[in-house]
């Protein structure tokens, strides 16, 4: 793959005794979609939170290889992981906005990240709904309280809390299992215009979804990576047995 | 039997113990407040009362549970705060944690009379505090510790995971995602906790009675300096307090309106309990709304 930004090198997760991954090499360009796809269990959603490091929180977890993030390792002991995901941001498979307002949710990591002018915020706030194809819907009522919007509304509020600090990388964790399939396409069409400037890794269960938007496609299964390429390749003539069986819905 | 006559019967049972349960409460609620009501009046309320004669108030006793309340509470929220956030969002999956909690289920069913004792032996006679307000509220900070502390803890657990999630992957350090995040969702149950507590401390008996006294010392209510010995704001008079005040009414009291007395008191207790009780929801709700919403 040209123009390595993030790249994983025999990547192994353990929990407690148990091998979660079993040595995962993979690299992510700049700018374009990933899909990470695989039936469940098979270590995917596990590999997308040693990216930003989300894994950190589970006490039993080691994990050994080496995962760089624009040549900087994200695992040497000094590392801000505070600094990293905001570098490296996430969108969750449940909706989840902070109790706040909808202008609060989306300003608040840049509040915290320093003193910033209203001005300032205000059009960052703006600009980060634009990106999410959400202001539209909520630009009357940004002092409402997130939580009183639609699940649909919600997922792409807290994918505008995300863009608003401006990370390099996004990780979508399963972000459309949980909407109805008129907000799945909202946010399907929303990353077509983010894969542009952002490079978005996402885990989903939607075959259709991952041929329709991503560039670049890895099967995972039992802590393996199986096969990677691009989207059409996978999908049109998979090299391997495992990756066909699972395409055509053999298991999983 | 068949199901549908099991499930009624099932009901059937539920609810006549639910409806047992709420006539005795209100049985006992009503017949002391309608003995007790009669001789609540704003004399009774603003006069210092009598351990001879008849016609004494309770203005002493009502200001001292409450100033006993606030000492009480500036002692006790600080701690448990603490330990509950530290409880819930740090504190490691060990065996020091599992001690730590079991301590504090021990210290929770501690009769609240052997909280007393101690505190006479320990901050009364060791450390020559005297019967005394703060001596008191010390105590009943031993006794509403735990209870508070498993308040907190388990508001802050009942918040979701994906709000600690969310804090963290935007790239907010764990203590500013339980300050700004988990502490503002779990304020209703905290404020909820924290009132129903208060009114649990507002009508201890057994815990004062050997700390806090039992004499209401003559206060002087135009004196606010915490360091003269007159003022209200002084916590290291004796100072006794409605509940006190009811149990030493019916174990020695020689007034001859002392049945009256002791009645109106006890609805006065009950009656602020009560508002404590009702306002705790309120209380909470509010606060939430004004720490969730925007500001404008």
């Amino acid at each position: 793959m040209v123009n390595e930004y993030l790249t994983t090198k025999d990547v192994h997760l353990f929990y407690g005794q148990k091998e979660a991954l079993k040595g995962i090499n993979l690299a992510f360009p700049q700018t374009g979609i990933h899909a990470l796809i695989g039936p469940s269990g098979c270590g995917k959603s596990t590999y997308l939170r040693c990216l930003n490091r989300m894994n950190d929180l589970i006490p039993s977890v080691k994990i050994t290889g080496e995962i760089e993030l624009d040549g900087v390792d994200i695992y040497q002991p000094k590392t801000d992981t505070v600094e990293l995901r905001r570098q490296v941001g996430m969108v969750f498979q449940q909706p989840n906005p902070f109790p706040f307002s909808i202008y609060e949710n989306v300003a608040y990591g840049l509040k915290l990240s320093g003193r910033q002018s209203k001005e300032f915020l205000d059009e960052r706030v703006e600009q980060s709904l634009k990106q999410a194809a959400v202001w539209e819907e909520v630009k009357d009522q940004l002092g409402d309280s997130a939580l009183s919007l639609s699940g649909g509304q919600q997922q792409r509020v807290c994918i505008a809390r995300v863009l608003a600090v401006q990370p390099s990388v996004i990780l979508l964790d399963e972000p459309t299992s949980a909407l109805d399939p008129v907000s799945s396409n909202l946010i399907e069409e929303m990353l077509l215009t983010l894969r542009e400037d952002y490079s978005c890794i996402i885990v989903t269960h939607n075959l259709q979804q991952a041929s329709r938007i991503s560039e670049t496609t890895s099967f995972f299964l039992n802590g393996s990576l199986i096969e990677s390429g691009p989207t059409k390749e996978i999908f049109v003539e998979p090299k391997k047995q495992e990756t066909d069986d699972y395409l055509s819905g053999r298991f999983g | 039997m068949n199901p549908k006559t099991m499930n009624k019967l099932a009901l059937t049972t539920i609810k006549v113990i639910t409806g047992l349960v709420v006539v005795i409460l209100a049985f006992l609620l009503g017949r002391i407040l309608l003995q007790g009501v009669p001789h609540i009046s704003w004399r009774f309320l603003t006069t210092a009362s009598q351990e001879f004669v008849a016609g004494g108030g309770i203005a002493y006793q009502l200001f001292n549970s409450f100033y006993l309340l606030v000492l009480t509470l500036l002692l006790s929220l600080p701690i448990s705060l603490g330990a509950g956030i530290f409880l819930a969002e740090y504190a490691p999956k060990n065996w020091l944690t599992e001690v730590i909690r079991m301590a504090i289920e021990i210290l929770s069913s501690l009769p609240s009379v052997v909280v007393g004792l101690f505190g006479f032996l320990l901050f009364v006679v060791q450390f020559k505090l005297g019967f005394s307000l703060i001596a008191g509220a010390i105590a009943l900070t031993f006794f509403n510790l735990p209870l508070l502390t498993r308040n907190v803890e388990e508001s802050l657990k009942s918040v979701s995971n994906l709000q600690r999630e969310a804090g963290l992957a935007l790239g907010l350090s764990k203590w500013t995602t339980v300050l700004k995040v988990i502490i503002p969702e779990a304020v209703p149950g905290i404020v909820t906790g924290v009132v129903l507590g208060a009114g649990r401390v507002f009508g201890e008996a057994a815990a004062l009675i050997y700390t806090a006294g039992q004499s209401a010392s003559v206060i002087d209510f135009t004196n606010w300096n915490p360091f003269d010995a007159a003022s209200p704001l002084n916590w290291s008079r004796p100072a006794e307090t409605l509940a006190v005040h009811i149990w030493k009414i019916n174990s020695e009291g020689i007034m001859p309106d002392a049945a009256a007395v002791s009645a109106g008191t006890s609805a006065v207790l009950i009656i602020v309990v009560l508002l404590f009780n009702l306002s705790a929801r309120y209380l909470g709700n509010r606060l939430h709304r004004k720490l969730t919403s925007a500001d404008k």
